[in-house]
């Protein structure tokens, strides 16, 4: 069974808020899986989405912590059965003239994206959630990989529902 | 409205903080001004020195000059914990800045409302590992409630109302503000009040009302209820409050080391300090209950012992102004967030006033029987040297009960803790959660600048004298008159004590030399320091030494207790076992269990 779980965070853009979340999760014993930070449709305000191997420890005491952090506005557990989660990947695949069609059919068959080409190698750029990324790393990796980069994971939750929104209205 | 001075030219009216070109460093000591701020504690440097130009011309702030930025940190906080009001303390940049980590971290562990200025190397330098640079914004993060590193001059004066609304409210707790020197220098508009917005920080203060009513009906209901009292009940001034709960329930009451004085010691519902040195019905209150009332307590080990052993019994009403608290350590089964004052007046009001109080003979009858069985004791020693609780007890007796005793860490803590009555709240500073050796010298200084007219009995031990004594220079030439015992056993005396207990009584490194060579000789270096230096070596000297410490105003009073070296600390959890396992003295275990039978 995954222990990994889904934070986003949201957070006021000031100097030292992602220190000081990532400074928690290392304190309180987690380690951080994948980290992602952007900015979001309101000006200040940034969204941190973090994911967690919670396996040993309870996340509500790290989440309580987080709320105390005096740029941290609003924190949401996303449930992967009601969000989106996706992470970038770019791969530099090992691929000849021999081996290059398998190469970009297998890119083909994940809709991932032939983005640069040499005599050598075929670097490709996937999109997707945990699961499908994992699947077309193992469907490459015969292949031979040169070079792999990747996101940490982005996510959503589903519905008309807007965490920055709430975020703006919340009362407590 | 008269309209006939209509030639008069309409003239705005005049706002008394009308926007003003100053430079930054006239806007953070106008800040601190608007800030009601009397008092900070620092010493200058070469990043910080544009703020002591207009410090000096300040008629508001008074800088007290300190021999150590660890001495201005711990003194920021005496002040803040005797007064209620927020310390401040401020340093120069790089080494200036570090050495206020100490008590900063002190401040974080016990809540305590006190600001940090520093002066940080120029802008253009930051990053550059310029002349006295340190990220002191980075270095304290896990160690404040909050800090800022500020970006840009016209920001001072915003980010210092922040920095004091933020250490003072909620749970209070230290903060950080890091200033670069160009941003002090740099001119600006200071413009008051400016305009706060902290979106994220909005504490609870309210508690909820179903949960209020849960709790009043399961104390209603207690056979073997206790209040569990801690340092949020002094932080939120909740003592009326507490003691109105008290008498309306008749259960007993426990305060941590972080709430001496928060309900009286001579009250019949006291039973007492809880934990490793806590007294033996204190103890068995908690292990033995079957409701514990945690108010502003935080269930720290030196509480609990062994923590799957504790209280397995008691139902948790756990009331804390921290969300985080609630949980952490023990499962609450009624968890109240909000300030403590305001809850508990409302459990008082919820509770059943009806409720029939015999049921708690039972539990009575056994926390008395304890309390008479094992009180707080010591034995005379053999030897004829001055047992150290007894020159405690005799402090308490001739400070008396208005005065504001101060300690360091170790022995001489737990003694002042357990043999001086404290029937008001802060009457007794010590640092609690982080353990400072040191912090009692500056603390004192700290508490007595707050409360002038108030007795300030600095109460240390020989090892932590030594680490801080030197703002004793401070206090002779600042006018700042402490007294301060020094229980010199001539060694780090709990250490040892672990030693003799622990280690098979193989002393590593734990003698200080005080006794047999007299280096340093306290009586010369308080002289040397500008106080009056007294020294007490045997029972018939002590209340008369005593008396004269106590006629002294005019100068801060050292007086060099000499003091046996084998007195040790009872009652005794040993660390990391169940509370159950409590010696009241070597040797004697209570055994709670068959009190039962």
């Amino acid at each position: 069974m995954s222990h990994k779980r889904t934070l986003a965070v949201l957070v006021e853009n000031k100097p030292g808020v992602l220190s000081r979340v990532t400074a928690l999760f290392s304190r309180r014993g987690f380690n951080i899986d994948s980290l992602a930070v952007g900015e979001t449709e309101q000006p200040g305000i940034s969204r941190i989405t973090i994911v967690v191997d919670a396996a040993a420890h309870p996340l509500e005491q790290v989440t309580k912590q987080l709320n105390k952090l005096i740029n941290v506005l609003k924190i949401v557990e996303l449930d992967p059965e009601s969000s989106v989660g996706r992470q970038l990947l770019l791969v530099k695949v090992r691929a000849d003239a021999a081996t290059r069609s398998q190469v970009v059919e297998a890119a083909g068959l994940f809709r991932a994206k032939v983005v640069d080409v040499t005599t050598d190698t075929v670097t490709i750029e996937a999109t997707g959630g945990a699961g499908k990324i994992e699947a077309f790393l193992q469907v490459i990796e015969p292949f031979g990989i040169a070079e792999l980069a990747q996101s940490g994971q982005v996510g959503l939750g589903r519905g008309a529902k807007s965490m920055t929104s709430m975020a703006r209205n919340r009362s407590n | 409205m008269d309209n006939s001075h209509t030639t008069a030219k309409p003239r705005p009216p005049k706002r008394p903080n009308a926007p003003t070109t100053v430079t930054g460093a006239q806007a953070l000591v106008r800040s601190l001004e608007e800030l009601g701020v009397e008092v900070v504690f620092g010493i200058p440097g070469g990043a910080i020195l544009p703020a002591y130009d207009p410090m000096m011309d300040s008629t508001r702030v008074r800088h007290v000059l300190v021999r150590h930025e660890q001495g201005a940190g711990h003194a920021a906080t005496g002040y803040a914990q005797a007064t209620g009001e927020v310390g401040v303390c401020m340093a120069t940049s790089g080494p200036g800045a570090t050495n206020l980590v100490t008590p900063l971290a002190d401040a974080y562990m016990d809540s305590v409302p006190v600001v940090a200025i520093t002066g940080q190397v120029a802008t253009s330098l930051i990053g550059t590992d310029g002349f006295q640079e340190a990220d002191i914004h980075g270095v304290t993060m896990p160690i404040t409630k909050h800090g800022y590193l500020v970006q840009e001059a016209a920001d001072i004066p915003r980010v210092l109302a922040e920095a004091f609304h933020i250490a003072s409210t909620g749970r209070p707790g230290p903060v950080l503000v890091d200033i670069p020197k160009d941003l002090l220098q740099a001119e600006t508009v200071f413009d008051w009040p400016p305009r706060v917005e902290l979106p994220g920080y909005r504490p609870t203060t309210q508690p909820h009302g179903k949960q209020i009513r849960q709790a009043a009906e399961l104390l209603a209901a207690a056979r073997r209820p206790v209040l569990y009292v801690g340092g949020g009940v002094l932080k939120a001034g909740a003592c009326a409050e507490l003691a109105a709960l008290a008498e309306a329930s008749g259960a007993p009451v426990t305060t941590t080391l972080m709430a001496r004085g928060a309900f009286p010691d001579t009250h019949p519902q006291h039973v007492g300090m809880p934990g490793m040195h806590g007294s033996v019905p204190a103890v068995y209150a908690l292990q033995r209950a079957d409701l514990i009332v945690a108010l502003g307590a935080r269930f720290d080990d030196r509480v609990t012992g062994r923590i799957d052993t504790f209280a397995l019994d008691a139902q948790i009403v756990h009331v804390d102004i921290d969300p985080a608290e609630i949980g952490k350590n023990r499962q609450a089964d009624v968890p109240i967030v909000g300030d403590a004052k305001a809850a508990i007046a409302r459990l008082t009001e919820a509770y059943d006033a009806d409720a029939d109080s015999s049921r708690m003979d039972t539990w009575w009858s056994e926390l008395n029987d304890l309390g008479e069985r094992f009180p707080l004791g010591f034995d005379k020693h053999d030897d004829g040297s001055l047992e150290p609780q007894h020159v405690i007890e005799r402090i308490g007796a001739h400070g008396g009960g208005d005065a504001v005793y101060v300690t360091g860490v170790g022995q001489h803590q737990m003694w002042a803790s357990q043999f001086i009555k404290y029937d008001k709240p802060y009457s007794f500073l010590n640092s609690g959660g982080l353990g400072t050796m040191g912090y009692a010298v500056p603390a004192a200084m700290g508490a007595k600048f707050g409360k002038p007219d108030t007795t300030v009995w600095a109460i240390d031990g020989d090892g932590c004298f030594q680490m801080t004594n030197q703002e004793l220079a401070t206090c002779a030439l600042e006018g700042i008159p402490i007294k301060v015992a020094v229980i010199n056993n001539g060694n780090l005396g709990m250490v040892r004590q672990w030693q003799t207990l622990f280690y098979n009584r193989r002393y590593s490194n734990t003698s200080l030399g005080t006794h047999g060579t007299r280096v340093p000789d306290f009586v010369k270096l308080a002289e040397a320091l500008g106080c009056v230096g007294l020294r007490c070596e045997s029972h018939a000297d002590v209340d008369a030494t005593l008396d004269k410490a106590m006629a002294i105003n005019d100068r801060p009073v050292v007086v060099d207790f000499i003091v046996g070296p084998d007195a040790m600390v009872w009652p005794m959890v040993p660390a990391g076992v169940s509370n159950d396992e409590i010696l009241s003295a070597r040797g004697i275990r209570p055994i709670f269990d068959a009190e039962e039978c």
